[in-house]
């Protein structure tokens, strides 16, 4: 009878001390795992030290953020194949869309974020040698006779892609025919001495290999290559070029199961405060906010930006146009006579 | 009862069920999960996927530099090896040990290097590209840097049996009268041939699954200097699994179907040559 009193007591004692205990582990342990493209490591370096100490202090939460970085469709690959992405910053459309096809995010993602899921665009410039031997202004004359142009591998890269499209685009969006692009495209190919794997093999072609007398990269990049390199190289603004889409998604399949929807929500939500539109502005990336764009309008100059629904129905008809085997970008390279 | 399989030591069940679990989880699943993922392909995507003209000219340059580089390796492995066996030379030990460095370093250094000497401003491409030697983005490039992941293999087959090798076989033969090139070609010669065609295999092998450092010195111009590795991961790129795993199985296949060849003339020519 004692005994049993005893153990009734015990068990009272323990209830109540899982009870009182409570509010003290009500603070939760949060781990975000934000999977990106390549050079985006500094721009979400920055932005995940502002926004988590914002973040504790207004859910009491405790937050640690991870971030993976790799050619954009290797990552979307590594989620697809389980990677276990809470949210995926990625640098093209069809990146993301293939995590939504194999059914990780759910459809109509795209207009879920403010703004079309696009907190930040960019574009593809021109970076030169330094005083612009060659005098490249403007995309005809990167086909001049003579001039070297380093681009990835289109089959390969994002930027490689963009690149090319950008480049047909700057022929047909200026009233050229699409067999005048071709004529663009296979010359600009012709003077294409190497075709990098990725973005940053491009770079260090271009850079470290003093291969080439043009390298077409994205905008962020192309500053942080000039920064670098000390004054040997000179940043030139085409006057059209592409309109590069960056959407953002949470993986919903990844955040139902962990239950950090929340968390992975505001995070991306951070990026539209003014307080992300300046750092995504201080590195590089086009904010969408009008007015802190106005606010660093001097680091963008204004030039005509193409959407890629201007030279394809969608992003889906583009890759099977232009990149699908035996396409456009393949025929470039068959040898004569085949 | 008395058991059948007497042997001095025991543990033949234990070593052999060891070996089958071993290569069926590390090599057997993996490669049925390849054949399996390209089955999802019907046989005439299959043949659309595998057999176009850009495809085929991947296939021609990766079997052909893995071949042209092999048999470079072949020769000088041996060459390195009979130095580093028959003679005293300086710093013996460190070029020895030297030889195992293309085994642990990462390829794609060896890529990156190799790009940036050759290429027209590196330290040899600045004196080799004014002579028309192109020693990054093309051709040669490729079985260059095949050469040095694939000599190793053959230096480090030939040396044991070399050292093997004892001298007063090559007295005996001088002593009955032998000139210098018939030791050679009739006594020491059959002697390391197998261990020399083992290194070529190796050698030949491992430069055909070669993709790191070939992707940084190769340039990837379809038709001119694309390997075929590239061309599956273009199609990981285009989340294409199916085409991706078509291409490797053919590669697979080839590189199976050519080791066989390859094992069978070692065994043909050991029974022959000797």
């Amino acid at each position: 009878m004692f005994k049993k009193f005893i153990f009734v007591l015990a068990t009272v004692g323990l209830a109540a001390g899982t009870l009182l205990g409570a509010p003290a582990a009500k603070a939760k342990q949060i781990e975000l795992l934000n999977v990106s493209y390549d050079p985006t490591r500094e721009l979400w370096r920055e932005l995940n030290s502002a926004f988590i100490p914002k973040y504790e202090k207004e859910s009491g939460n405790q937050l640690t953020i991870k971030q993976s970085h790799g050619g954009s469709s290797t990552q979307a690959r590594a989620v697809i194949d389980g990677l276990e992405a809470d949210v995926v910053t990625l640098a093209m459309w069809p990146d993301t869309n293939a995590i939504r096809k194999a059914g990780l995010i759910d459809s109509g993602w795209e207009s879920r974020l403010p703004n079309n899921s696009l907190p930040y665009v960019s574009t593809i410039v021109f970076v030169v040698r330094k005083g612009n031997p060659k005098g490249i202004k403007d995309w005809p004359d990167i086909i001049k006779p003579g001039v070297e142009i380093v681009t990835p591998n289109p089959k390969t890269s994002g930027n490689g892609k963009l690149s090319f499209l950008t480049a047909w685009g700057s022929v047909t969006q200026r009233g050229g025919s699409e067999q005048d692009a071709l004529d663009f495209v296979t010359k600009l190919y012709k003077q294409a001495p190497v075709l990098d794997s990725g973005a940053r093999g491009a770079t260090t072609t271009f850079v470290q290999k003093q291969i080439g007398d043009v390298h077409l990269a994205w905008e962020n990049e192309a500053h942080l290559e000039i920064q670098e390199a000390g004054g040997e190289l000179e940043l030139v603004y085409p006057a059209i070029s592409i309109l590069a889409e960056p959407q953002l998604a949470v993986v919903d399949a990844n955040v139902r199961r962990k239950g950090t929807r929340a968390a992975a929500e505001a995070y991306l939500n951070f990026l539209y405060s003014t307080e992300g539109q300046e750092i995504i502005a201080r590195h590089f990336y086009r904010p969408t906010n009008p007015e802190v764009f106005k606010q660093h309008v001097a680091t963008f100059p204004d030039l005509k930006l193409f959407p890629i629904t201007a030279i394809a129905k969608s992003w889906e008809n583009a890759q099977q146009k232009f990149f699908a085997d035996g396409q456009i970008f393949d025929s470039l390279y068959k040898p004569a006579g085949r | 009862m008395i058991d059948v399989n007497r042997r001095v030591l025991p543990g033949f069940h234990l070593t052999l069920g060891y070996t089958l679990l071993y290569l069926t989880l590390l090599v057997l699943i993996p490669l049925l999960a390849c054949l399996f993922k390209a089955s999802s392909l019907s046989l005439d995507q299959f043949w659309a996927t595998v057999w176009t003209d850009r495809a085929r000219a991947a296939y021609a340059l990766t079997f052909g530099a893995a071949f042209v580089a092999a048999l470079v390796s072949a020769v000088f492995g041996l060459l390195i090896a009979w130095v580093l066996v028959r003679y005293d030379v300086p710093f013996k030990r460190l070029f020895d040990s030297l030889i195992d460095l293309p085994f642990a370093l990462p390829t794609a250094v060896a890529g990156l290097v190799y790009s940036s000497l050759y290429v027209k401003n590196g330290w040899l491409g600045q004196f080799l590209v004014p002579l028309g030697v192109q020693g990054a983005y093309s051709r040669l490039a490729i079985v260059l840097v095949l050469i040095f992941i694939g000599f190793p293999f053959v230096v480090r087959t030939v040396q044991p049996v070399l050292g093997d090798l004892e001298a007063e076989v090559e007295e005996a033969a001088a002593c009955l009268g032998a000139t210098r090139l018939q030791t050679f070609r009739r006594v020491i010669f059959p002697t390391l041939f197998p261990a020399v065609v083992t290194g070529f295999t190796l050698a030949f092998a491992r430069a055909l699954g070669e993709y790191g450092s070939v992707v940084f010195v190769s340039g990837n111009m379809p038709y001119k200097t694309e390997i075929a590795p590239v061309l599956i991961v273009a199609r990981l790129e285009e989340f294409a699994y199916g085409e991706a795993t078509a291409i490797a199985v053919v590669l697979l296949a080839a590189s199976g179907a050519m080791l066989v060849l390859i094992n069978f003339l070692e065994r043909w020519s050991s029974a022959h040559v000797a």
